[in-house]
């Protein structure tokens, strides 16, 4: 994990210097290498994991998987709640520590989300929005195979946030290896009708998708305060 | 990792959510002095019931489909608008006939896009926030969030402007993304390669059933 985690750093280093070389450029200043990585994604992602995850939300039953989506989601809640501290949004921070503890405590260990069920929103906060807050840009835009859309400063937040875990510090390789195996499925089944909608409104899928990950990003770091957009933007 | 990719779990379901922005525009004439979020609510609420109990609709069919979304929803939408947002200032490089065009072409891709994740909307609900607005105001944004049994709830925002015939919607703003302008890089490169006429005929294409890239 850690060599990983090393070598992500300086990868992403190496990029922001090769960026810094090619002078100042919108949002996506290495588009030629992202473009080829999505190369390499798109059919992998169509043609292998689509499928098997369609067929994971075909023939798992709706409860399960809603449980396992629960479990996840009540781990990124004792983050999001750790990052609205780190925000300074106490508010927030303190719904999602009522989340946990009335998931855990009262919802078999996370498996049941009462805590929306009694109307406690989620905060939905991780370290890239604590970075956005603290007022670092999200640099340049990233399309990680496999992965998916992301910036050198959410990407960074990503890293932080495997780092802490807690699947990487479980000690049975199989187990781990398991565990970070369902999350994914569990993130890209949540992303199935989004593809697919993809498919039909995106002239570009690339350029669609870069679009509306640094609105959704922009959206999250602002709480949903955004200006209206207008004709002369841009 | 899971909170790196929380957004694509929103962003599922806001966009497929989109649909809802098809449903929350449907249904009968505009009351020109309706407010505007007593007009989504009605209209989002109309189309539901249909979505609910019009069996056709419910199995997929598209006819129907895009029936219900040119008579409910279309009406209440200003494409001419969305599609000059969409433009950016390229818009104003296009002639009127160009234009013209454009806010079709444009029009067909978002119905076409839409009715297919229509049916698909059963089960939410919608919680409408008030708009707090003066008498004077001519532009507002309706706030509303629809709520998925075991989801996360979707905020769905629609910039609204008044005009003569009544309030109507030029962007919908599904999780943050705006369906409009999230068109703009892509309409900024087609028009780079191709020229105006060059965006016309690829969107033209994809309304033909052509695959994206």
């Amino acid at each position: 994990m850690r060599a990983a985690t090393r070598a992500i750093a300086a990868a992403v280093l190496a990029m922001l210097l090769a960026g810094c070389a090619l002078g100042p450029t919108k949002s996506d200043p290495f588009e030629p290498w992202n473009r080829a990585m999505y190369a390499i994604h798109e059919p992998i992602d169509d043609n292998i994991v689509r499928p098997a995850v369609q067929t994971y939300v075909d023939y798992t039953p709706r409860v399960i998987r809603l449980a396992i989506s629960n479990v996840f989601n009540n781990i990124d809640d004792l983050f999001s709640a750790i990052n609205g501290v780190l925000q300074g949004k106490m508010d927030k921070a303190g719904n999602d520590f009522a989340r946990v503890m009335l998931n855990t405590g009262f919802g078999l260990g996370g498996l049941i989300d009462i805590a929306s069920d009694a109307g406690i929103e989620r905060g939905m906060e991780d370290f890239g929005q604590t970075f956005g807050v603290w007022g670092f840009a999200q640099g340049p835009y990233l399309f990680v195979p496999l992965f998916g859309p992301t910036t050198v400063r959410d990407g960074t937040g990503t890293i932080v946030r495997i780092y802490l875990g807690p699947v990487g510090y479980i000690p049975d390789v199989p187990v781990r290896n398991s565990l970070y195996g369902i999350g994914a499925v569990d993130i890209r089944a949540q992303a199935l009708e989004a593809s697919s909608i993809i498919d039909k409104a995106a002239l570009d899928r690339y350029t669609f998708i870069r679009r509306a990950y640094l609105q959704r990003r922009e959206y999250l770091v602002n709480d949903g305060k955004m200006p209206p957009v207008k004709e002369e933007d841009e | 990792m899971m909170s790196m990719l929380a957004w694509i779990r929103a962003a599922a379901l806001a966009l497929a959510f989109a649909a809802a922005l098809a449903l929350a525009f449907a249904a009968a004439p505009a009351l020109a002095q309706e407010a505007p979020d007593a007009l989504v609510k009605r209209v989002s609420q109309e189309v539901l019931q249909i979505i609910r109990s019009d069996p056709l609709v419910q199995a997929g069919n598209e006819a129907r489909i895009r029936e219900v979304i040119e008579t409910k929803l279309l009406p209440h939408f200003d494409f001419q608008r969305m599609t000059a947002l969409a433009m950016g200032r390229n818009w104003r490089a296009a002639n009127p006939d160009q234009q013209k065009r454009l806010v079709d072409e444009f029009r067909t891709l978002l119905v076409r896009t839409y009715s297919g994740a229509l049916n698909q909307y059963r089960k939410e609900t919608i919680d409408y926030k008030p708009v707090r607005m003066g008498a004077a105001d001519t532009d507002v944004t309706v706030r509303t969030a629809v709520m998925k049994p075991g989801g996360n709830p979707v905020q769905i925002d629609y910039s609204m402007e008044k005009l003569p015939e009544g309030w109507k919607a030029y962007d919908v703003i599904v999780g943050g993304v705006s369906l409009v302008t999230n068109y703009r890089d892509e309409f900024n490169e087609q028009i780079k390669s191709g020229g105006v006429d060059g965006l016309i005929k690829t969107l033209a294409d994809r309304n033909k059933g052509g695959a994206a890239k």
